[in-house]
C-alpha cells in the first residue's frame, strides 16, 4: 500500500457528502493521484488491435487525440444508440428522482456528486441531448445540453473509471436505469480513441495470447497448479493429479486464473483440487483443466462487447476441442455475468455439448441447460444436499464466516442462497452482515471492473468502505474473523481492504472452506488447514 | 435563488399570461380554443408513437435483467419469482408492480453516516408515497376529464368519480362554501404531491444538485394545471354545461367557442396543451420507457434459453491452433498434449 494513503480516520473526515456550491456542469474536474489507473499500455492496446495505441498520460494536458476525436465519439453514440435499446431508453427516461443517488458506494465512500449514479449518467446524457435531441438541441442548457469538449472527455475517462459496474443503482430505480449499462457504453466509446486504462487493457492482451489474464503461458501454468500438489500432500498426504487439456474428458473446468497467482486465491485453486481428487477416487468423477481456457474473468468486457467476445470464445472452443460434455465454471464474479448473460447469445449455440448432468448425484442442472455450464456453487450445493461428501465442518470452528455476495453474481444472476447453503454445511459460525448490505443490495468489493490495480489505492479504498462498514459491523458484534466470497477480484482486493478498515478479518473462497471440511479417503490425520495454519485443537 | 427552478417558474408565469392575456385582452379566443388544443393533441400522439418506435427499432441485443433475489437453479431452492423471474408471465407480474405500484422505489433505503462512523441504511418511503400519490391522482383526474368528452358519460368514469369523491368533504361557512359541487379528493391531492416533489427538489442538497431547469418545469405546469383547475371548480364556478358543449365539439370537430367562460378556463387548456405537446420531447416519455427496459421487461432465463443478438458478427479470436503454434515446444517439454507433434 502506497506511502502517501490517509489514515482511515482522515479518509473518513475528508468525505463530505454536501454538494458543492457550483453546478456540476461548471465544476472543473480535478484528475487526482490515487483515485484513477494508469493508461493502457501501446503494445497491449496495439496486439489487440485497437485503435488509437500511443503513449499518453492523464495527468498532462494533452492527450494526443486523433484530429477528428469528436467525429469518433459522435459516431460511436450513434452506432451504440441503433444498436442498444438499452442505451436509448436510458438516455431519454431518467427523471433524475434520485432514488440511486445514495445507492452507489463510490458516492457513499467520496462524497464526490458526479459519482452518483445519476450524474455519472447525466455526464454522458448531457453530450447526448446536445448532439441527439430536439429539446437539446432548441434549449441547450436549460435541457441539460452541453458540447462536447476534452474537458467532457477527461470527466469521463476519470468517472467512468470511477463505476464498477456493480449495478446496484439499477436495483433502486424506478424504471430500471442501469449506470452499468451506460458506463460500459462509455467505456467502449473511449477505447474508441485509444483511452483504456493499462490495468484492463495489459490482462486482455495477455488473455487473448496466452489464455489468461496474468500472461501464465502453458508450462508454467502447469507448473503452478503441481507446485499445489506438493502442498497438498504435505497437509493431507494425499497426491492428487490434475489433468490438462485432456481430450476426451467428462467436464472442462474453468476458473479465474487470479486463483492460481495469488493468496488467498491460491487456497480456493488448492480446494478445488483437493475435491476433484476427492470426487474422481470416491465417484469416478472426470475433469480437465486447460491452459489455452486458462481464464474464467473477462476484462474484455471493461472494454467493450467486441473485445468480450474475442475473449469469451475459448471457453466453447476448448469445450468443443477437447470433446467435453459440459463446463464446469469456478469461483468468480464478472465472469459468471458475462456466461450467464452473454455468452450463449455471443459465442452459442453450444450445441456439442450435453445438458448438463451431476455424473455424481444424476441431478440435471435444468438452469443452464442451453448454456452448459454449471456454477461451482451450485454443483457443490447439489453433492451436499445428495450427502455425496464427507464433511467434518469442526476443522473450520476457528474461522466465524460472512459472505460477501459480488455483485454480478447477484445482481446479473441471482446466486444467493447456494453459497450459503454450501457454507452452512461446512462451517458452524456463520453470522449475515445487515440485510440492506447483503444479496441483491450487496455493497461492492470497490475494485471491481477491473479497477483493482495498485495505483488507485484510494479509489478502492473509498469505495470498498461501505462493504468494509458491514463487515466491521459483524466482527464487533458476532466476532466474524472471516470474510467468504466466490469471487477471485475479490479474493484479491479484499484482504487491503479489510486491513485499512477491520484488521483482523481474513478473506476467503468458498471452496477453501469446503477443502478444509472435507474427509478425504486415505488421508493422514489434518494437523493444518491449506494454509498452513493449525487446525483447531492442534495448536501446540 | 436558484437560477433553474426560476427560469421554469417564470416560463410557466409567462405561458399563464400568454394564454390570460391572449384571451381576455386581445380574443383570440379560437387560437387558444381550438388551434392550440389541436395543435398540441397531434404533437402529442405523433411524437409519442414516434419515440416508440424509435425505441423499438434499437434490438435489445443481450438479455440483462436486474436480479433481485434468489435465481432459479435447483428444485429445492426457493427462487424469488417476481423479483428475478424465470418467466414471461412471473416478468408481467413483475412489469406490473414495477408500474402500478413503482416496486423499485418502494425499496429506497437512505443513507446516513450517523456519530462514530456508523452507516445506516434506512427504508425511506416519503418518495415512494409522494410518488404514488402523484401519478394515482394524476390519473384519476385524467380519467374523471373523461367525462367532458364523451356522452353518455361512460360508467367506469362515473365510478372513479363516486369512488373519488367518496372522501365528500363538506366545509360551509358564512363567507366560504365549499363542499358543493362535492370535493375531488384526486385534484388535492395531486396538488399537495406535485408541491411536495417540488419541495423536494429544491430542499433536499442532493436532488437540488442534480436537478435540471427540465425537471422543474413539469412540476410547475402540473401545479397550474391543478391550481386552475381547482379554482374554476371551487371558486369561480365555471359554467359546466357550456365546456361540455364545447369539448364536444372538438372531439365531433365541430369546435365552437363557448360564452361565459372565463379567462382562467383558457389558461387551464392553454396549460395542458403545453404538457401535451412538451410530453415526446421530455423525461415524461418514462410513461413509454418503463414498459420497454430491458433490465426490467426481460426473463432471467438466458443460460436455459437461447436468445438471439440480430448484430451478431464474427470478432478476431485467437485459436487454439495458433496458441499450440507459439507455445508447442514449451508444451511438450512440461508434458502437455499437443494437437501437432514437432
Ligand atoms: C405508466 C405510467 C407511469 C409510471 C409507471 C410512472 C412512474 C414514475 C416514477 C416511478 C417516477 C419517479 C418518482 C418521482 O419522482 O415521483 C415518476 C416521476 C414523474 N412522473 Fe411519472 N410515471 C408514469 C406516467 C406519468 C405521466 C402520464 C406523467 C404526466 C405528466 C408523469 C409525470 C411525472 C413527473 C413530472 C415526474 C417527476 C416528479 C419529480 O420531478 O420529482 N408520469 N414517474
Ligand atoms: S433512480 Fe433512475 S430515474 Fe431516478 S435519478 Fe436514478 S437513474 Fe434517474
Ligand atoms: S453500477 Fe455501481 S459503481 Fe456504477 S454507478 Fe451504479 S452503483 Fe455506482
Amino acid at each position: 500500500m502506497a506511502d502517501d494513503l490517509l489514515k482511515p480516520d482522515e479518509l473518513l473526515a475528508r468525505t463530505d457528502h454536501r454538494p458543492p456550491a457550483t453546478g456540476w456542469m461548471d465544476t472543473p474536474v480535478n484528475i487526482r493521484k490515487g483515485m484513477y489507473c494508469y493508461a493502457a499500455n501501446p503494445k497491449s492496446v496495439e496486439y489487440l488491435s485497437l485503435p488509437y495505441a500511443r503513449q499518453w498520460n492523464p495527468v498532462e494536458d494533452d492527450w494526443k487525440l486523433p484530429e477528428n476525436w469528436k467525429q469518433i465519439i459522435f459516431e460511436g453514440i450513434r452506432e451504440r444508440l441503433d444498436k442498444f435499446r438499452s442505451f436509448k431508453i436510458f438516455m431519454d427516461i431518467c427523471v433524475r428522482c434520485g432514488a440511486c443517488a445514495d445507492k452507489c458506494h463510490f458516492f457513499i465512500g467520496t462524497g464526490d456528486p458526479r459519482n452518483m449514479p445519476v450524474l455519472r449518467a447525466e455526464l454522458l446524457r448531457s453530450i447526448y441531448r446536445n448532439d441527439f435531441t430536439t429539446a437539446g438541441k432548441i434549449f441547450g442548457k436549460v435541457a441539460g445540453a452541453r458540447p462536447m469538449t476534452t474537458e467532457v472527455l477527461k470527466e469521463w475517462w476519470y468517472y467512468f473509471f470511477q463505476c464498477t459496474e456493480c449495478r446496484r443503482c439499477s436495483v433502486f430505480c424506478p424504471y430500471g436505469i442501469d449506470t452499468a449499462e451506460i458506463t460500459i457504453i462509455a467505456r467502449e466509446l473511449l477505447n474508441l480513441l485509444g483511452l483504456n486504462i493499462d490495468w484492463i487493457a495489459t490482462p486482455v492482451a495477455n488473455c487473448f495470447r496466452t489464455g489468461n489474464h496474468l500472461g501464465i503461458q502453458p508450462h508454467a501454468f502447469k507448473d503452478m497448479l503441481e507446485f499445489f500438489v506438493d502442498d497438498l500432500e504435505e497437509i493431507t498426504g494425499i497426491k492428487v493429479e490434475p489433468s490438462f487439456n485432456r481430450k476426451g474428458a467428462d467436464i472442462l473446468f474453468i476458473t479465474p486464473s487470479g486463483d492460481v497467482f495469488a493468496d488467498p486465491g491460491t487456497y480456493t485453486c488448492m480446494g478445488y483440487m483437493l475435491l476433484f481428487h476427492y470426487l474422481r477416487e470416491k465417484y469416478g468423477f472426470d475433469i480437465t483443466w486447460s491452459t489455452y481456457a486458462s481464464e474464467g474473468g473477462n476484462f474484455g468486457f471493461f472494454t467493450s462487447h467486441e473485445t468480450m467476445k474475442r475473449l469469451n470464445s475459448k471457453m466453447y472452443a476448448e469445450a468443443k476441442r477437447l470433446g467435453v460434455k459440459w463446463i464446469l465454471g469456478g469461483e468468480c464474479g464478472h465472469m459468471w455475468r458475462v456466461i450467464h448473460q452473454y455468452m450463449d447469445t455471443m459465442n452459442g449455440p453450444a450445441d456439442f455439448l450435453e445438458e448438463p448432468v451431476s455424473p455424481i448425484t444424476g441431478t440435471k442442472f435444468e438452469s443452464s441447460r442451453g448454456t452448459k455450464m454449471v456454477h461451482i456453487a451450485e454443483f457443490l450445493a447439489d453433492l451436499i444436499k445428495h450427502g455425496k461428501l464427507d464433511l467434518d465442518p469442526g476443522r473450520n470452528d476457528n474461522v466465524k464466516v460472512t459472505f460477501h455476495d459480488s455483485c454480478n453474481p447477484a445482481r446479473g444472476m441471482g446466486l444467493l442462497d447456494e453459497p450459503r447453503y454450501v457454507i452452512k454445511n461446512v462451517c458452524k459460525h456463520f453470522y449475515e452482515m445487515p440485510p440492506n448490505t447483503i444479496r441483491e443490495n450487496t455493497f461492492c468489493c470497490g475494485s471491481g471492473s477491473g479497477l483493482n490495480a495498485g495505483e488507485d489505492m484510494e479509489l478502492r479504498l473509498s469505495g470498498g468502505l461501505p462493504r468494509a462498514n458491514a463487515v466491521k459491523y459483524v466482527h464487533q458484534k458476532h466476532g466474524v474473523n472471516m470474510l467468504a466470497c466466490v469471487c477471485a477480484i475479490d479474493r484479491a482486493v479484499l484482504p487491503p481492504l479489510m486491513d485499512y478498515w477491520v484488521p483482523g478479518v481474513g478473506v476467503t473462497g468458498l471452496t477453501e472452506l469446503v477443502a478444509n471440511a472435507l474427509i478425504l479417503p486415505g488421508e493422514k490425520e489434518r494437523e493444518t488447514n491449506l494454509r498452513g495454519e493449525p487446525l483447531p485443537g492442534m495448536e501446540e | 435563488m436558484n437560477a433553474k427552478y426560476m427560469f421554469s417558474l417564470v416560463a410557466v408565469i409567462v405561458l399563464f399570461l400568454l394564454a390570460y392575456a391572449g384571451v381576455e385582452a386581445a380574443g383570440l379566443h379560437v387560437l387558444f380554443g381550438v388551434v392550440i388544443p389541436y395543435a398540441a393533441i397531434a404533437v402529442f400522439t405523433v411524437g409519442f408513437v414516434w419515440r416508440i418506435v424509435n425505441w423499438a427499432q434499437s434490438p435489445v441485443p443481450f438479455r440483462i435483467p436486474s436480479t433481485c433475489g434468489q435465481q432459479k437453479s435447483l428444485p429445492w431452492i426457493k427462487p424469488a419469482v417476481i423479483d428475478n423471474p424465470a418467466t414471461t408471465g412471473a416478468v408481467v407480474i413483475r412489469m406490473i408492480l414495477e408500474i402500478l405500484f413503482f416496486r423499485s422505489l418502494f425499496r429506497n433505503l437512505k443513507f446516513h453516516f450517523n456519530e462514530g462512523n456508523r452507516f445506516s441504511y434506512i427504508w425511506e418511503k416519503w418518495l415512494w408515497l409522494g410518488a404514488l400519490a402523484f401519478h394515482w391522482a394524476f390519473l384519476a383526474v385524467v380519467v374523471r376529464h373523461l367525462r367532458f368528452f364523451a356522452e353518455p358519460v361512460p360508467f367506469w368514469v362515473q365510478w372513479v368519480e363516486q369512488l373519488d369523491s367518496f372522501f365528500r368533504v363538506e366545509f360551509i361557512t358564512d363567507f366560504l362554501q365549499i363542499g358543493l359541487p362535492g370535493i375531488f379528493l384526486s385534484g388535492l391531492v395531486l396538488l399537495a404531491a406535485t408541491i411536495y416533489l417540488l419541495l423536494r427538489r429544491i430542499v433536499i442538497p442532493q436532488v437540488k444538485y442534480i436537478s435540471l431547469a427540465a425537471d422543474f418545469f413539469p412540476l410547475f405546469l402540473i401545479i397550474g394545471i391543478a391550481l386552475s383547475g381547482i379554482l374554476m371548480r371551487y371558486f369561480l364556478k365555471e359554467d359546466i354545461v357550456g365546456i361540455k358543449e364545447f369539448t364536444m365539439g372538438l372531439v365531433t370537430f365541430h369546435p365552437s367557442i363557448p360564452k361565459n367562460v372565463s379567462g382562467i378556463f383558457y389558461v387551464h387548456l392553454f396549460f395542458v396543451s403545453v404538457l401535451l405537446a412538451y410530453f415526446p420531447f421530455s423525461k415524461l416519455m418514462h410513461l413509454g420507457g418503463i414498459f420497454m427496459s430491458p433490465t426490467r421487461n426481460l426473463a432471467n432465463n438466458s443460460r436455459t434459453q437461447r436468445h438471439v443478438n440480430p448484430w451478431n458478427y464474427p470478432v478476431k479470436v485467437h485459436s487454439y491452433e495458433e496458441y499450440e503454434e507459439e507455445f508447442r515446444e514449451k508444451m511438450i517439454e512440461a508434458g502437455l498434449p499437443v494437437e501437432k507433434e514437432l
